[in-house]
């Protein structure tokens, strides 16, 4: 049998291979060929054909059939063998193969042999890729050779201790003692290794920490140390660009950060190095760079005198304006773990920062943009913004997303005016309006109703940028949803900030219709724009033109838009009288953190984005000749009357869409009226009605101690009140009415009403159904919520109308024996 | 360090050293990924990247990237000095490195950074340390082939050659080359 080739003849052979399928040819056979040669054990050539293996693993093919001569080799006496077994089980095996478990035998006993070298092999084996098994096996030999005065085999020893307590934690004790005279060695190599060793052991268990820190008096031996390599002369065995063994001051700088930390003896005990090292290095080098950079990461992490910080501040800031990309990125990254605690330090720099927006860079312009983010406040938000503004225009589509969200919290919380917020919104929306998140489009919407002066102004801006641009969704989307709301504006020229366009009816809803056919349009958009001319059907004088639009969707395949579609054109049929009171102006809507949009989510079964519910939020009111009859109720004005639908909550089948529509409404808040002649803008209670829709779970909650009383019992009709108390708000009691029948026939169009004094607020949800069966078959429950911040004796009026046995009854009824618990 | 990976523009892989255990499968798609995250930077850009959860430093020297990924707590700019080292270590070893030399010698590449990097972490700072160790460990492998050893590293055989009078070698590729006197045992 012919020698196996030599490795290097092999490594020719195949890159000679013009393909790949040549390549993997000539892998194969070469394969074939070792395989033999593994079978025969063959013993010379081993070392050959496993170090060809490797070099064909390292090309990607399979190699595994070499793992168990790797162990051959080990075993071996010959050094060659050794090495490139010990070489081939670190690629080739790894922890999680049974097969490593053999090499331990081997390792121990290599780790006690006479040449330095095979135990130099076995240490680093170990130390890379040794498994706990192995490390609990051979922690003693490891322990053993820390101990030992040969420098070459004690620095491995370290840092495969480090290794060995990486894996079995528990193991750390054991090098305990070993380190005692550690850093008494002159010789570098194990310096740096030790520094390893101890800053591993610190890091991991607190009590190594004070152990080192207070009876081993580590800061001192590591200052000596450290000031010595810093004053000694030239050392031309360590020296880096004319610095001492830089890697090892670094090191005990680290070191000296995890004992400095909050811990004001040794903090104090290194401050005069640390400003030592931070005058006197030379920067014009990378590695005398790297030296300050671990020195001011030691600085702000220590506690550090003020001086001291600053100066650690203004080398950071030097190091902005340093040519070198790499220490500018390093600089940026530092300060953004620093802005938090030394604010004002870093504002000082707060302009090369902005420069370093305009960097080449990816990272170094992320990190300039959070710094930047960071760094704004009341002060300096006209000009930051401008240049952010500047940063979104021109930056990746990947920094766009968080760049326009971090533009929003910024302005929302430093805005100078209004003004100067709502044209920083249409800033970002118009130039990276695709790249905004969804959630944005309700807080947009929210921050434009709250600028009422604004409105006309805003409306139409955003008109403009939708002629413009029709591409970007959430731009489109709250420019849709503001023509819906504030259309009777912009066709009225009413703008005061700006030039008042011109601009029709007509030419308004063809823009709308333009979003609705358009294929760049999401259904989400659509489903907006399809409101929106819903809503002007109500500002606008061209009915007959909204109303053949929303009959045309009422076909739509879009079950969404389909949807609506059915339900605006029953609105314009059979509702028509409620039509204006529907799509009225919508109230400000107080922002609510994340509870708002989310909330209603829950509440409501459909799967409409949150947008559109809070749509619904506009209130019913009913025929005036009702409202009147409850004010007098209670002696006229102070009187807060309630009027609730009387529509159950079951979403009916095709042409009760309306029903369902309006079923929304009570589910997101039982409207109010205020005791005004006109139904003109309502109070509004936003914390009220979204607290309204938290309580729906509250329904079953077993938390009422306040004992139920019954409130009404005349005519076998018997209605029952249930208390629970409301969280988050304990100032509201709710009440779940029982209405039960006990005579032979049922009561249906049941409908309960109620009223309050002036100083509670009472909000009625909708009822489980308007039929009271007889005989106790069932009953109709209600829920009522009653805010009573002044706490004061709760009082009710109620009035019943229901049909019994074909005639209409109704009834009055004062309630006044609540249980004190229920308002106190 | 949790792996150090050396690769050519083109993207093969020329040495790969992992300092974690991770199976073939993972080791196979984090090289695929980062390589072609690397590749794809542009000259002028910073030597860091942040690269999943870890802090990836790279460095090109000629035709060759090294490249390191390091934990968050480790210090970037002395990581670059790391690789710096060990570039300056194949250097003396092999004369005026080159890809090539790495690709022919690849387990001495392995050898050299095995004798600098222990776990990830730099045994010895001082670069005649190591150089030395390296050599006396070659000693232990050279085969005596007509009654003289041969020396294995580059420097070790200028020494030798200058002690007899003899011109030095041009580079250690050239030596490597197929000449009737090969005597790599491998």
């Amino acid at each position: 049998m012919p020698a196996p080739i030599r490795l290097r003849e092999l490594i020719r052979t195949i890159r000679t291979a013009r393909t790949q399928a040549e390549e993997r040819e000539m892998i194969q056979k070469e394969c074939a060929a070792i395989r033999s040669s593994f079978r025969e054990e063959d013993n010379t050539y081993r070392c050959r054909n496993v170090a060809k293996l490797l070099y064909m693993h390292m090309l990607g093919y399979p190699a595994h059939f070499g793992q168990l001569e790797c162990l051959k080799l080990i075993a071996s006496q010959k050094f060659t063998d050794k090495r490139i077994g010990y070489l081939g089980a670190m690629l080739l095996l790894d922890e999680r193969q049974d097969v490593h478990l053999l090499m331990t035998n081997c390792i121990k006993n290599d780790l006690n042999h006479s040449t330095q070298y095979v135990q130099g092999l076995a240490l680093c084996t170990l130390g890379c890729m040794g498994s706990s098994e192995m490390c609990r096996d051979l922690a003693g030999e490891v322990e053993k050779l820390l101990k030992t005065s040969n420098s070459y085999l004690r620095k491995k020893a370290a840092l495969c201790a480090v290794h060995v307590i990486r894996k079995v934690p528990e193991l750390m004790e054991m090098f305990l003692p070993a380190t005692k005279n550690l850093l008494s060695e002159k010789n570098h190599g194990v310096l740096h290794t030790s520094v390893v060793l101890l800053t591993e052991m610190c890091e991991r268990s607190p009590d190594m920490l004070l152990h080192f820190r207070k009876v081993c008096l580590l800061v001192p031996q590591l200052v000596r140390i450290l000031k010595n390599l810093i004053m000694s002369g030239y050392s031309p065995e360590h020296d880096v660009s004319g610095i001492s063994d830089p890697f090892l001051q670094v090191r005990i700088l680290r070191l000296l950060r995890i004992l400095g930390r909050s811990d004001d003896d040794s903090s104090e005990a290194m401050n005069d190095i640390l400003a030592q090292v931070a005058t006197n290095t030379e920067t014009s080098k990378n590695v005398g760079n790297a030296i300050l950079y671990e020195t001011v990461l030691t600085i702000m992490d220590i506690k550090s005198e003020s001086g001291l910080r600053v100066l650690a501040i203004n080398i950071l800031g030097r190091f902005l304006l340093n040519n070198d990309k790499n220490i500018r990125y390093v600089a940026l990254t530092s300060l953004l773990k620093t802005v938090q605690t030394d604010h004002n330090a870093v504002q000082r720099h707060r302009s090369t920062i902005v420069d370093c927006l305009k960097d080449l860079d990816v990272s170094i312009k992320r990190r300039a943009m959070e710094l930047s983010f960071a760094l704004v406040n009341g002060n300096n938000i006209r000009g930051m913004m401008k240049e952010l503004l500047y940063f979104l225009d021109s930056c990746d589509p990947e920094f766009k997303a968080d760049c326009a969200s971090g533009v929003f919290l910024a302005a929302e919380k430093y805005a100078p005016s209004k003004r100067w917020h709502i044209d920083t919104i249409m800033r970002v929306l118009t130039t990276a309006g695709s790249y905004v998140r969804d959630d944005s489009v309700p807080n947009l919407i929210q921050l434009i109703t709250n600028s009422v002066e604004m409105h006309a102004y805003t409306v139409q801006r955003l008109y403009k940028a939708l002629l413009d641009d029709i591409s970007q969704q959430p731009l489109v989307q709250v420019s849709s949803w503001c023509i819906g709301e504030y259309g009777d504006l912009l066709v009225s020229g009413q703008c005061e900030e700006e030039e008042p366009i011109q601009v029709t009816e007509d030419e308004v809803l063809d823009v709308l219709e333009g979003l609705l056919v358009s294929n760049l349009s999401t259904p989400v958009t659509r489903g907006y724009s399809l409101t929106a001319i819903m809503k002007l059907s109500t500002r606008f004088s061209s009915v007959n033109r909204i109303k053949k639009v929303v009959s045309i969707y009422s076909s739509s395949i879009d079950v969404e838009l389909q949807q609506r579609a059915v339900e605006y054109n029953a609105l314009f049929k059979k509702y028509d009288h409620m039509r204006p009171a529907l799509l009225e102006r919508m109230p400000i809507m107080e922002k609510t953190a994340s509870n708002g949009p989310t909330e209603i989510m829950q509440t409501n079964g459909e799967t409409e984005p949150s947008v559109p519910d809070t749509k619904h939020l506009p209130l019913v009111t009913q025929p005036a000749n009702q409202a009147n009859d409850l004010l007098d109720l209670l002696g006229g004005n102070d009187v807060v009357p309630v009027i609730q639908t009387t529509l159950p909550t079951k979403p009916a089948s095709a042409g009760g869409e309306l029903l369902d529509l309006l079923g929304d409404l009570s589910l997101t808040g039982g409207p109010t009226v205020v005791p005004a002649p006109a139904p003109s803008v309502p109070v509004s209670q936003p914390p009220f009605l979204l607290d309204g829709l938290s309580s729906q779970p509250l329904f079953n909650d077993t938390s009422a101690a306040i004992p139920p009383m019954t409130a009404y019992s005349k005519n076998g009709l018997k209605i029952e009140f249930t208390f629970e108390r409301a969280n988050p708000n304990p100032n509201i009691a709710v009440i779940t009415i029982h209405a039960t029948n006990t005579t032979e026939a049922d009561m249906t169009e049941f409908v309960f009403q109620a009223a309050v004094p002036k100083t509670f607020q009472l909000q009625l949800l909708s009822p489980s159904s308007n039929i009271v069966p007889a005989l106790n078959q069932g009953s109709v429950t209600q829920v009522i919520r009653v805010l009573n911040p002044q706490k004061q004796q709760l009082r009710m009026r109620v009035k019943l109308t229901y049909t019994h046995k074909g005639s209409p009854v109704q009834d009055l009824a004062e309630v006044n024996n609540f249980p004190p618990q229920s308002w106190q | 360090m949790q792996f150090m990976l050396l690769f050519s523009r083109q993207g093969k892989l020329r040495l790969q050293k992992w300092y974690v255990p991770l199976s073939d499968k993972e080791k196979k798609k984090i090289t695929r990924e980062l390589v072609q995250t690397v590749l794809a930077r542009k000259p002028k850009m910073c030597s860091f990247l942040e690269w999943r959860d870890l802090k990836v430093v790279y460095k090109r020297y000629a035709s060759l990237y090294f490249c390191c990924a390091i934990e968050n707590q480790d210090n970037e700019l002395i990581t670059l000095e790391i690789i710096h080292r060990y570039v300056e270590l194949l250097d003396k070893y092999f004369g005026s490195v080159c890809e090539l030399d790495i690709i022919f010698n690849f387990e001495k590449a392995y050898f050299i950074l095995d004798e600098f990097l222990l776990g990830g972490e730099a045994q010895d700072t001082s670069k005649k340390n190591v150089l030395k160790a390296i050599e006396q460990a070659d000693l232990l492998r050279s085969v005596p082939l007509h009654g003289v050893i041969q020396p294995v590293s580059y420097s070790a055989w200028c020494e030798l050659a200058s002690q007899h009078g003899v011109n030095q070698p041009v580079s250690y590729s050239a030596w490597c080359e197929p000449a009737s006197q090969s005597v790599s045992m491998v």
